[in-house]
């Protein structure tokens, strides 16, 4: 086997094993648009980051908890509705990250690569990137998985009980925003949020507690890329789109299998 | 802080919050003393959740004050649960959430609010009643001193709600904790409470509940309508029901 397949894979199994947890509590707590929302955000980050001559990957996780603060402090108003709020960020974001991107001249990035992302040419350094950064986001998550899922089942309550809600939400955004910068060059800004949501969502009728369907989310996860990565390979299909439609199509089989387990049992 | 004769467990004072340029509370004062029931009633919007959520530290009043017996331990049972059904939590997993528990004594919590099969069960597998009492179960393991209780009857049909009203009764009465309820009607809460006080906004009117029945700041507020049907209202209990709804021999 080429030793860039073997790179790909162990890239691509890194970032579904980081998303399985994150994506679960993404889908527990109704955070899929702002997933998208931050993700989009990202290649900003990669202009400014470039821009100001400093690593992509700061620039992204800069980016992405401007965008964060500015949604906690947008659902603070009553003028619009949260999803338009996040709407118009989403695109504006994604659209500035491009306007920007053109002032540059000087500059030529791989475009469709940041958007659609290119697993086939990752290096051993973003490697280390996404352990070291996925590491971290576990590390957090595990830490603090018993005041995350008090808020994610009732906030006031876990208040109440004395969980410190506002800290616990931005570190939660910090990990989102840590994970879309690791994860933007293996499936790119415009794939990572279903990388995040189709897994926990095929694994949720396999799982009967939390972290059941955290780890069986980084299986399907796993499962997505490698069948993804393999399609790539035989069939020279792109990488980051065979990759969300692998785990497109084991969520589409978990359906049914949902559906046969109930019909069966009535 | 001393309000009548018993200690007060949580006292506000001239509790005044605004939004929009519409007052929601109105110099509001409010206290709960050791083991006394009060209940807060009031039509929709009138403020009463709200007020909860001062008392409790949720919301920042813009003026007055709330005071707390020190180290005060507070159950706090929300007026709902919206669980997202992509969430597998069963009973025994919601109520490890506020802190670890004992399974002796989360079983304990259990049989006292009647839900003693239900532990391995899905939450989203609950009727409103069962989820409502796993809430009070939840509340109750933090061992309160004072109990806060948000709509603790609400969607129950009559018969659910006073079921729900003797099961608080009997906590008071074996646990000797403070309740502080909010109810949107006073014959639900008419035969536990020692005081009712009535919010719209401000206080309207406060008192033993068979006093407020008759008070014209109440008539004034629900009608005569809603003082007759008080007055007409009557609820016999000669059996009980078990969790499941099954009629079992009290």
């Amino acid at each position: 086997m080429d030793e860039f397949i073997v790179r790909a894979l162990i890239a691509a199994i890194g970032v579904a094993t980081i998303a399985g947890p994150l994506g679960s509590f993404v889908v527990w707590r109704r955070m899929a648009y702002f997933g998208d929302t931050l993700s989009h955000s990202a290649l900003l980050g990669v202009t400014l980051g470039l821009l100001l001559g400093a690593e992509p990957t700061l620039g992204v996780i800069a980016v992405c908890v401007i965008v964060a603060l500015l949604m906690a402090l947008g659902q603070r108003q009553r003028l619009l509705a949260s999803d338009t709020m996040l709407g118009i960020l989403s695109h504006s974001a994604l659209s500035l990250g491009l306007v920007a991107l053109a002032f540059m001249e000087n500059v030529r990035i791989d475009l469709i690569g940041y958007l659609f992302g290119d697993v086939l040419s990752v290096t051993w350094d973003d490697i280390a990137l996404v352990y070291g950064g996925g590491t971290l986001v576990l590390a957090v998550l595990f830490w603090l998985w018993r005041p995350l899922l008090a808020i994610t089942v009732h906030e006031d309550l876990a208040r109440v009980e004395g969980v410190p809600v506002p800290l616990i939400r931005i570190i939660f955004m910090l990990a989102i925003a840590v994970t879309i910068a690791v994860a933007m060059k293996i499936v790119g800004v415009l794939l990572i949020t279903s990388l995040l949501i189709i897994p926990a969502a095929t694994a949720r009728p396999l799982a009967r507690t939390p972290e059941h369907m955290a780890v069986c989310a980084s299986l399907v996860g796993s499962l997505a890329v490698v069948g993804g990565l393999a399609g790539s390979y035989f069939w020279d299909l792109p990488s980051g789109p065979t990759i969300v439609t692998t785990a497109a199509a084991l969520f589409a089989v978990s359906l049914l299998i949902r559906q046969i387990l109930t019909t069966g049992q009535r | 802080m001393q309000l009548g004769l018993a200690p007060a467990l949580i006292l506000g004072t001239e509790i005044t919050v605004s939004r929009g340029g519409s007052t929601l509370l109105d110099s509001v004062d409010i206290a709960v003393t050791e083991g006394e029931m009060v209940s807060l009633i009031g039509p929709n919007g009138a403020g009463k959740s709200l007020l909860l959520k001062v008392l409790l530290g949720l919301v920042e009043p813009d003026a007055g004050q709330v005071r707390r017996r020190e180290s005060l331990r507070i159950g706090y049972m929300p007026q709902q649960l919206m669980l997202d059904p992509t969430l597998p939590l069963t009973v025994r997993r919601f109520l490890s959430l506020g802190g670890p528990v004992s399974t002796e004594r989360r079983q304990r919590v259990l049989n006292e609010v009647g839900l003693d099969q239900l532990s391995e069960r899905p939450m989203q597998a609950l009727s409103g009643g069962e989820i409502q009492r796993v809430l009070l179960a939840r509340a109750l393991l933090r061992d309160p001193e004072l109990l806060v209780l948000d709509e603790p009857t609400q969607g129950l049909d009559v018969h659910g709600q006073a079921e729900q009203m003797l099961l608080i009764e009997k906590t008071r009465e074996s646990r000797r904790c403070g309740i502080l309820m909010v109810s949107h009607d006073l014959h639900v809460v008419m035969a536990a409470t020692n005081r009712v006080v009535c919010l719209n906004h401000h206080i309207c009117c406060t008192g033993r509940p068979s006093d407020i029945a008759v008070d014209p700041g109440y008539v004034a507020l629900f009608g005569e309508h809603g003082a007759g049907h008080l007055a007409t209202y009557h609820h016999h209990h000669d059996h009980v029901h078990g969790a499941d709804g099954e009629v079992v021999d009290g």
